[in-house]
């Protein structure tokens, strides 16, 4: 052992640990302004109108809040179960201030207008450029960690991080090709249906790798750690791990369903769509079972509390997309709130519910503490997060139903029985119970923020802990 | 051969690919072990885990 020991690098971790929480607040609360304004149309103002609140929402959930909790989970996995610093401390600080950079970009843009009009993929050409070199520097420290590291095995959670890394930097090249005519203005690359199928490929791939693959990355490091217990079965995790990245690809045309798009390529997706059902619910079982025999730990700890709820939500979630996935099924809910319910118990259900309980995890580690200020706040939070999800998922799906239903009624004579605006106004109840859904998830973030700031007060940043030696027979 | 057989080939080698490593994971006996190892990768490192808690600067406070 050399004299001067290597420590790992909390630096940016501790960054990106802390900017989830903040990107977590502004992202959800631009979801409750919108919320707000379907309720009270009134409140639709200037620049600040549904239209352009609402991408800037998603991109703020997505990849300010989301992308900030998988960078920092994925620097922290990687590094302790490589056994090794990051690979390059600079390029490491380079991608928290590209990131932070291209957010506040968005912030800008998306208000003012400026959008290439893709979902999930709104932000302008200079943008996207930035996005790509930011990315590239990810996948340079983070593959250059794994190259140098300690043990000979890499562990599951860095093959999910890695696939993550890997597939987003495919979609991202290859949906953001465009024309640029301005600084702030370009056209796609692709016209009409072919257009279109780029964009849900990499729309739905965008949940498939950015929203799942690397969360199952956080799923498959914290769960086992706060459990104190393996994964179920490595096995498994394996199988999983190639089953997702054989299945997700395909998915995208179940977004394109009855449109210009080819009949077959729609049965194509619907398929893959329903085939995917099997490796989601092998991820959720087996990280549901990594608690099997300390069921306990379940009752005591709201850590644990917030990451297997998280696999409960995903395990609904990724049981109800193949089901609306069936073309039968999306004849009803496709364009009605049923989607956007279903979007929303994956990503608040999901995606934040795992990264809020790995960052709780993360926080006291990373300023040296024990473990958090207030524990009980974490289980206040918790709470107040499930009734938040449940509210808002329930309203939506009962909106969506009703929706569905009534703009595909029709009386004896073949006219239809509801005009559009008469499903508008039967949603609005609806529409009030998100909105308070969402406020209550808002407001449990700013538990969270109150219970970080007390946790760092005080605290120490840690930049001592020392890179291990592996035991030998991981060498 | 047009590009269409080209494409079917490209599916059934993909499903022959992973059915491969189901076998892998599952078939092959001398993985098993290392899969129980690499299982226990996050654990191998506790004191790290002591460190970052904090946990030795309590422990010698009180001592």
């Amino acid at each position: 052992m050399s004299v001067t020991q290597s420590t790992y690098n909390y630096k940016v971790v501790r960054q990106f640990a802390v900017m989830t929480v903040i990107w977590g607040i502004v992202g959800m609360l631009v979801g409750v302004i919108i919320a707000a304004q379907l309720v009270w149309p009134e409140l639709n103002l200037g620049w600040l109108h549904f239209g352009r609140l609402r991408p800037l929402h998603t991109n703020a959930v997505i990849f300010a809040f989301g992308g900030s909790a998988l960078f920092a989970t994925s620097y922290y996995v990687v590094q302790r179960t490589c056994h090794t610093r990051i690979f390059s401390d600079g390029l490491a600080a380079f991608t928290f201030w590209g990131w932070q950079l291209v957010i506040i970009l968005a912030a800008i843009t998306l208000p003012l207008g400026f959008t290439s009009g893709k979902e999930y993929a709104e932000l302008e050409w200079p943008i996207d450029i930035l996005i790509t070199v930011v990315w590239v520097a990810y996948a340079v420290v983070f593959f250059g960690t794994i190259a140098k590291r300690k043990v000979s095995h890499i562990y599951v959670a860095n093959w999910f991080y890695g696939g993550f890394i890997l597939a987003v930097a495919l979609l991202h090249v290859v949906n953001s090709a465009e024309i640029p005519v301005s600084l702030t203005k370009s056209y796609s690359a692709y016209a009409g249906v072919q257009d279109a199928m780029v964009q849900w490929w990499y729309g739905h791939n965008a949940v498939g790798f950015f929203l799942t693959a690397g969360f199952l990355g956080m799923m498959y490091y914290f769960v086992p750690k706060q459990a104190g217990r393996p994964v179920y079965s490595y096995r498994l995790s394996v199988v999983h791990f190639w089953a997702l990245i054989f299945t997700y690809m395909w998915a995208g045309p179940h977004h394109l369903h009855y449109t210009a798009l080819p009949d077959w390529t729609q049965s194509v997706g619907m398929l893959f769509s329903l085939i995917l059902l099997a490796p989601s619910w092998g991820g959720m079982i087996n990280g549901v079972m990594t608690l099997s025999g300390a069921w306990h730990k379940l009752r005591d700890d709201p850590i644990l509390k917030f990451l297997i709820t998280s696999l409960s939500f995903y395990g609904m979630s990724t049981f109800e997309g193949p089901m609306m996935a069936i073309k039968t099924v999306n004849a009803l809910s496709h364009y009605t709130d049923w989607t956007v319910g279903h979007v929303h118990s994956g990503a608040l259900g999901w995606v934040a519910m795992v990264s809020i309980g790995s960052i709780y995890y993360l926080l006291p580690r990373l300023f040296g503490k024990p473990e958090m200020f207030s524990v009980k706040l974490i289980t206040v939070h918790f709470w107040v997060a499930t009734i938040g999800v449940v509210l808002y998922i329930a309203s939506m799906w009962i909106a969506g139903v009703m929706q569905g239903l009534m703009w595909r009624a029709v009386n004896l004579d073949g006219t239809l029985t509801y005009s559009f605006v008469e499903s508008v106004k039967a949603s609005y109840p609806f529409w009030a119970i998100r909105f308070l859904g969402g406020v209550l998830f808002l407001v449990g973030m700013l538990i969270m923020a109150y219970n970080m700031v007390k946790t760092i007060a005080g605290g120490r940043t840690v930049d001592d802990a020392l890179v291990l030696q592996p035991a030998a027979h991981h060498a | 051969m047009d590009i269409n057989d080209l494409r079917s080939i490209v599916t059934v080698v993909s499903l022959l690919t992973f059915l491969g490593i189901v076998w892998w994971a599952y078939g092959v006996k001398g993985n098993k072990k290392r899969f129980e190892e690499a299982a226990m990768l996050p654990f191998s490192d506790e004191a790290a885990d002591r460190a970052e808690l904090g946990l030795d600067r309590i422990e010698q406070r009180k001592a």
